[in-house]
């Protein structure tokens, strides 16, 4: 025991224990709730990131000849390899959702307001990053959907109006994806990125400590930048708690609660299935993004094409400007979200927007659906000579990719379960050769009596 | 004591300084060696893709090819694909596979005569033409030569980091 105490005491004196670090542990805070957790939750879910993350890179080969058989081998044979990158994979899940739940937060309590800008600007920083981590992170797959991903992002990128082609030729390295487009993205997502988030991450963490966590707001009590610093030493000395532990045993709980979640998913469903290794030879892919991709994804099927120059070149600058020039457009003021509607406004609207789009991505009704697979039966069973051909050239020309029949087929035109009624013969001929609006025209794939036995078989659909 | 301020104005002043000068010049060799592709552009190339005669007048197939210099551990991203039409005796025509709109890879429907872009619903005619979705402009093509009853292919960059492409 003295001997303990001993150590303890020279080491207390070499490292400054109970002089230097102890009182930042146990610096007085406000008494704070439960919306206060998504923070260190962040934190957390971005060290089990980094560790998990190194102990992928342990074996993952960042080559296109061998990044397919080197994720193989994690998810398959090695120990628990399979866990490690579920917990890498629904980890960026949870981080992503911990520090959007996190800014929402800090955005609607007021919590950006003096003097804590900066605050803000590094989370905002940080929270480009985590989405730029998310983005190549799943790129590191190098499966066809990374590999599409990746065509897709240099597809934006060369919109930027006159550094677009070099702009875009610097992320795919080169003048196509290739050898040198996959060990770009590693080294950015596991060096580049995770060092400048280190680095963002000390100047948050400071910050918290210099401006100490903002107290819960109260309606009818606004910011003001000549008095907020001394009503905040107040009511820290009026009825401060330590930080440790008096509110931090929250943190880590939840931080708790969330890990044992993503550790769950890891074991059960597990990672996400490795799709086909990337091959631009095998054309018919369906690339899609991970989730947290897809409402840009809907977004950017659903503008009208007018505007998408402009939407493309112009919702990230302006989001990048929003996020960063927030602080200073409202410095001060109230802080409750009761009293600031367009605030609670902004984030209901974009949390109903993300999940709705998320959903109409996932959906992707205006693709279409080229595994519609043939007519039923109730719709073809008592059909004989020309509808029955018709039919088939229903099913052969792929309209049944584009148009549903009695429930299945795509969702990209209209329903023709009752088009008979609908529309007359000369209108069906015409739609059909000449197309309209969105389809193509089935002139130059028709003959006529093909055209014929198609539009015999419309006609009956009532 | 003026003297000992403007001497540490000096000593201060000459450490930023010098901090700076090192920090550029390190950046010197990064920079220039992060932006190496753009600086060597690949130098393109004819691509032999197969015989005339593999092809059927009024046919679209399917054929990939080599790029001009891969690197070695390259895989599967040394080829690229795009789809090649024969469209008379001699005429050919070859169609970059990445659609205009966003560079999603298009899938030839023979039987619709069809070129159909899974991301966004963007679908182009047999010549390239857009036949319906969002696409801004018909599919990119490739030069297209016969040499000895060969067909062949003039390597180019991706058509979606190309402003003229299309």
């Amino acid at each position: 025991m003295r001997l303990l105490r001993q150590a303890y005491r020279w080491l207390d004196d070499r490292l400054g224990i109970s002089s230097t670090i102890l009182p930042i542990v146990e610096h007085p805070v406000p008494r704070t709730n439960w919306w206060y957790v998504f923070g260190s939750a962040t934190l957390v879910a971005f060290v089990v990131q980094v560790i998990t993350g190194v102990a992928l890179a342990f074996s993952y080969v960042p080559a296109p000849n061998s990044a397919a058989d080197s994720l193989q081998f994690i998810t398959h044979e090695a120990v628990l390899g399979s866990v490690v990158r579920g917990i890498h994979y629904w980890g960026a899940s949870a981080m992503v959702v911990l520090i959007a739940i996190h800014m929402a937060r800090t955005f609607l309590m007021g919590s950006y307001k003096f003097p804590r800008e900066l605050n803000w600007l590094s989370g905002a920083l940080l929270f480009i990053l985590t989405l730029g981590m998310a983005f190549s992170g799943q790129l590191l797959r190098w499966d066809q959907d990374a590999y599409w991903a990746v065509v897709v992002a240099a597809a934006q990128a060369a919109r930027v109006p006159l550094i677009g082609e070099v702009f875009a030729q610097i992320l795919v390295a080169g003048q196509t994806v290739g050898g040198a487009t996959l060990t770009r993205f590693y080294a950015t997502h596991v060096f580049l990125f995770p060092a400048l988030m280190f680095m963002l991450i000390g100047v948050h963490l400071y910050l918290v400590i210099r401006h100490g966590i903002s107290e819960p707001p109260q309606p009818g009590d606004p910011v003001d930048r000549a008095s907020y610093r001394q009503r905040y030493a107040d009511l820290l000395r009026r009825e401060g708690i330590p930080f440790w532990p008096d509110a931090a045993w929250k943190d880590v709980v939840f931080a708790l609660a969330v890990g044992s979640i993503v550790l769950l998913l890891s074991i059960v469903p597990g990672p996400p299935e490795l799709g086909k290794p990337a091959d631009p030879t095998i054309v018919p892919a369906d690339p899609r993004p991970d989730w947290y991709f897809l409402w840009y994804f809907a977004l950017l099927a659903l503008l009208p094409a007018s505007v998408e120059d402009w939407f493309i070149v112009g919702f990230p600058l302006l989001m990048g400007l929003f996020l960063l020039a927030l602080p200073f457009l409202a410095p001060s003021g109230e802080r409750s979200a009761e009293r600031r509607p367009w605030a609670t406004a902004i984030v209901g609207l974009s949390g109903l927007a993300v999940v709705v789009l998320v959903w109409e991505g996932h959906m992707a009704p205006w693709s279409p659906a080229l595994d519609a697979g043939p007519l039923p039966e109730t719709v073809t069973g008592h059909l004989t000579g020309d509808t029955a051909t018709g039919a088939q050239l229903f099913d052969a020309k792929g309209c049944h990719a584009c148009h549903a029949i009695a429930g299945g087929g795509g969702q990209r035109g209209p329903d023709l379960t009752e088009v008979g009624s609908r529309l007359s013969r000369d209108q069906l001929v015409s739609r059909t050769l000449n197309g309209g609006r969105n389809m193509p025209a089935y002139g130059a794939a028709l003959q006529p009596d093909e055209t014929n036995a198609l539009v015999a078989f419309l006609e009956q659909l009532r | 004591m003026d003297e000992l301020a403007t001497r540490r104005r000096f000593l201060s002043r000459l450490s930023i300084g010098l901090s700076v000068l090192a920090g550029a010049v390190m950046s010197v060799p990064i920079v220039a060696y992060l932006l190496s592709p753009l600086i060597h552009p690949v130098r393109n190339v004819w691509r032999d893709v197969g015989w005339v005669d593999d092809f059927k007048v009024g046919d679209t197939a399917q054929v990939a090819f080599q790029e001009p210099s891969p690197l070695p551990w390259a895989g599967q991203t040394a080829k690229t694909a795009m789809w090649l039409r024969r469209t008379g005796e001699t005429g050919f025509t070859a169609f970059a596979v990445t659609c205009t709109h966003l560079g999603c890879p298009v899938s030839w429907q023979a039987q619709a005569r069809l070129f159909l872009c899974p991301c966004h619903g963007g679908v182009y005619y047999a010549d390239g033409r857009v036949a319906a979705g969002p696409p801004p402009r018909p599919l990119p093509q490739y030069d297209v030569r016969i040499q000895g009853g060969r067909v062949e292919i003039m390597t180019q960059p991706l058509a979606v980091v190309r402003k003229e492409a299309g």
